[in-house]
């Protein structure tokens, strides 16, 4: 028995992601499993992504189950002119699920109302990337030891860091409390924090790095892209101001844990790894157990 | 009869649309898929309106509609009223309702939504905030809002 699409963290309930989290418990404790064994499933990636497809292709083998697919879209019948709905029905004939990256956002969402099986998105252009939420969550749940009244401090990029929007909404279940760290230009949008007002979550909002740095149970980081700035003397101005350094951590919760969604380039020093509080790395590991525990959700084997 | 009923004809059977913004009749056209009919149309533009400034009118005889299909118009003409007519009279006056989706009509102003690339239908969820109407894309979750629905 087949469940739906995994496209958006929307189309989970609270329930089901703390079950998803549980499973991904479970697989991290033992990480072969079989009970795939006789099923495909395709890894549709049509634009690159090293990190994300590796981690996919690697939950698909550990599960017991066969990857077919491709990881550029140039080499495909897309490039010929192929609509994405002829290329997913082709697909879903092979298949007992598709895991898809795609540049366009709505692409997944539109994929899984042609597919005859199960979508997972693995990222839609600017939009979407669920099992980047789920991995940040369990991440989260597996040091603080739970989800529930946590206070999360975001950092860098709140306007177009779609792992930030996604993560705020996934954590909105769980009565948080979230500080958002940004420069001007990038402020978390009004659109959030009319989401956050509607459901009575409190929020502050600095430009500061270090005024709240010793407030909070997680610092989720995010890079300051030089391309988002419109002006590049505010740039070169702040782009050190959102950099963390092992120094600044003397005085921060002793709970308190560092995640980035990766890859990190200067936004977290590397005298930052070598503390107790830098979680990045063992956060990226967890995608693997999280990607098994989607997969095997959706297929209706957990 | 006043002098502003003889500026346009009477119908003896039909559906009568009045108080579009007059901008937005062409669009009106559009939505109805009036343009290919056999129907008599009558079309007044930019007739003076007390209450609405320039406003415009399409009277299409022998031609009635299901309240799904007109409430597609309060998109562009939220405040337009519907009359139908039988013998010359008005048998039902009605306002138009804002449906909760709409398919197939508005385009998504996202460049980089899979509805401007690929031949997929545009659905969007409306979200009425006091006067402003804007639309939610079903696919790429982003905002259009009402000056960009066109």
């Amino acid at each position: 028995m087949s469940r739906k699409s995994l496209i958006s963290i929307r189309d989970f309930s609270k329930e089901e992601i703390l079950h998803v989290l549980e499973t991904a418990r479970e697989f991290e404790q033992n990480k072969v499993q079989n009970f795939l064994e006789g099923k495909v499933i395709a890894s549709l990636f049509f634009e690159p992504s090293t990190r994300t497809r590796l981690s996919f292709e690697t939950a698909i083998n550990r599960l017991g189950a066969k990857v077919i697919g491709f990881s550029d879209a140039s080499n495909t019948s897309q490039s010929k002119g192929e609509t994405l709905k002829d290329t997913i029905k082709m697909v879903s004939n092979y298949v007992d699920m598709i895991v898809m990256r795609h540049p366009l956002e709505g692409s997944s969402r539109y994929a899984s109302e042609v597919a005859s099986v199960p979508v997972v998105n693995a990222g839609d252009g600017a939009n979407q990337h669920p099992s980047q939420t789920l991995l940040d969550l369990y991440s989260i749940l597996q040091t603080q030891g739970t989800l529930e009244g946590l206070t999360i401090n975001m950092v860098g990029d709140l306007k177009y860091g779609r792992t930030t929007h996604s993560l705020l909404q996934a954590m909105s279940h769980f009565n948080p409390k979230f500080i958002f760290t940004a420069p001007e230009e990038l402020k978390m949008p009004k659109e959030y924090k009319d989401f956050l007002d509607s459901r009575g979550i409190e929020y502050i909002e600095t430009t500061s790095l270090n005024e709240h740095l010793n407030d909070c149970d997680i610092l989720y980081m995010t890079r300051v892209q030089q391309e988002r700035f419109t002006d590049l003397m505010e740039y070169e101005r702040v782009k050190d101001v959102y950099t963390l350094n092992a120094s600044m951590l003397g005085e921060v919760r002793r709970n308190m844990k560092i995640l980035h969604p990766l890859p990190r380039v200067t936004e977290i020093a590397q005298d930052v790894d070598d503390t107790p509080y830098a979680y990045y790395f063992k956060q990226a590991e967890n995608g693997l157990y999280v990607r098994m525990a989607i997969i095997s959700y959706l297929l209706g084997y957990r | 009869m006043t002098r502003k009923e003889l500026v346009v004809s009477a119908l003896e059977n039909g559906t009568v649309l009045d108080h579009i913004p007059a901008e937005n009749v062409y669009k009106a056209l559009d939505i109805l898929n009036l343009k290919g009919i056999e129907s008599q149309i009558t079309i007044g533009i930019n007739l003076t309106s007390k209450f609405f400034g320039k406003k415009g009118i399409i009277k299409i005889a022998d031609k009635f509609f299901e309240d799904e299909e007109l409430n597609k118009l309060a998109l562009i003409a939220p405040k337009a009223t519907v009359n139908v007519i039988r013998d010359f009279k008005v048998v039902e006056k009605k306002k138009l309702v804002m449906p909760e989706e709409i398919h197939g009509i508005a385009k998504c102003r996202n460049p980089k939504c899979v509805t401007n690339h690929q031949p997929i239908s545009t659905w969007f969820k409306t979200i009425e905030e006091g006067n402003e109407i804007s639309l939610l894309c079903h696919y790429c979750e982003k905002i259009t809002d009402s000056k960009h629905i066109f």
